[in-house]
């Protein structure tokens, strides 16, 4: 008998796995996602006809997740993906449609060779979905690479809100999740986490120490928002001296002439040129 | 501030400390107060007019080429009109008025609030 390819039985386990949406306003068309809590399909709205992203998750994700999810259906912010409905599926499992995104995943767009200005811009775009969301009284609980899609024209949009990730990349987990309830404190974890990823291999140690400040152990100890650590991104953006790093006398001398130069230049020119006309004035 | 403001006030601050570098010169000591004067006056127009292009063109490379455009320009002019010794210094004058005009074209680029839009009624 001959055995089956690999290729043939993912297609049988898609097919056998495929969730009934009977009751839903939504066609089935292919699996596009697989995460710790749940799998994505892309679909179409039979009513709206137009395509959506639905995620059915996984039994073991509770009720509890319905409320959260009205709280985030409710964010309105360009970076956050929009959830369209909730609903529960014929097997009892959970569901929510969303708009489909369709881009790269961040983890992948991070491979690139981005400049250090770009990586940044996407790092601070996140952080103001997070800054929207706590200040409507949301958290994300579980912010990674992988929940992070760059769109066709550069737009940043960040996933999965509000479930907290039953296996994943540990990295971007604040400690306290394994033991207490996430607030907005274990997203700036998350946040600096994330900074971290998406620096170059060679970091600016201002960039490392707001990272650093970010995931510090004790949540005190964090920045108090994620409005706090974005000013720093900015104040390093803008060449200013940021509030998570100390700088020696050097460095802050280096800091300054690299954010003058033109100036700095333009004044050495000058000195230079009235040094020449003072010492060799006998030669005109 | 707007940038003819700035430009007037940088103007006549590095218009005064280039005259003031004439004391450096014992032959020119003696007219040092119209050197002065000359100076900031200079300075000063420099600064006003690269104010002015710079509400207009939003460039640092252009301003500072505008300046030093206009610095030598007006540093030539003063070169023309003073004769010290029975010489006219134009490398002297000129060279130094060059660079202090980018150094305005510069300032008025990077200070001072740009030209306010209204809205066509």
């Amino acid at each position: 008998m001959k055995a089956l390819s690999d290729s043939v039985l993912e297609h049988l386990r898609q097919v056998v796995d495929a969730p009934d949406l009977t009751g839903t306003r939504y066609e089935l068309e292919r699996e596009i996602g697989r995460g710790g809590m749940g799998v994505v399909y892309a679909a179409v709205d039979r009513d709206l006809g137009r395509r959506v992203a639905i995620k059915v998750l996984d039994a073991e994700i509770g009720q509890t997740f319905a409320e959260e999810a009205r709280l985030i259906a409710s964010l309105e912010h360009p970076a956050i993906v929009p959830i369209y409905e909730t609903g529960t599926l014929p097997d009892g499992r959970l569901f929510y449609a969303m708009k489909l995104v369709e881009g790269t995943r961040l983890d992948a767009y991070a491979s690139r060779d981005l400049s250090l200005s770009e990586r940044l811009r996407v790092v601070r775009r996140v952080g103001e979905a997070l800054a929207f969301a706590h200040s409507r009284g949301a958290v994300h609980r579980d912010l990674k690479p992988q929940n992070i899609m760059i769109g066709g024209f550069g737009e940043v949009y960040v996933m999965d809100w509000g479930v907290e990730g039953i296996a994943g990349t540990p990295h971007f987990r604040a400690p306290e999740q394994t033991t207490a309830i996430a607030d907005h404190r274990s997203d700036i974890y998350s946040l600096g986490a994330f900074l971290r990823f998406m620096l170059p291999a060679r970091r600016p140690r201002a960039l490392q120490a707001i990272a650093a400040k970010a995931m510090s152990t004790e949540p005190d100890q964090r920045y108090a928002d994620v409005a706090a650590m974005l000013l720093d991104l900015q104040r390093f953006a803008d060449g200013l001296p940021v509030t998570a790093f100390r700088e020696t006398p050097w460095q802050a001398a280096v800091r300054f002439t690299s954010r003058n130069r033109v100036l700095l230049g333009l004044l050495a020119a000058y000195l230079a040129v009235r040094f020449f006309l003072y010492f060799f004035r006998r030669f005109f | 501030m707007n940038k003819l403001v700035v430009g007037l006030l940088f103007g006549a601050i590095l218009g005064v400390l280039d005259g003031a570098t004439a004391w450096a010169y014992p032959e020119a000591r003696a007219g040092i107060v119209g050197i002065l004067i000359g100076s900031t006056v200079k300075g000063m127009i420099v600064g006003v007019l690269s104010g002015w292009f710079g509400r207009k063109v939003h460039s640092t490379a252009w301003g500072i080429v505008f300046g030093a455009a206009l610095g030598l320009f007006f540093a030539y002019l003063v070169a023309a009109m003073q004769e010290l010794n029975g010489q006219h210094h134009y490398l002297a004058i000129m060279t130094p008025g060059f660079v202090v005009g980018a150094i305005i074209g510069f300032l008025t680029q990077r200070m001072g609030t740009p030209e306010s839009r209204t809205q066509a009624g």
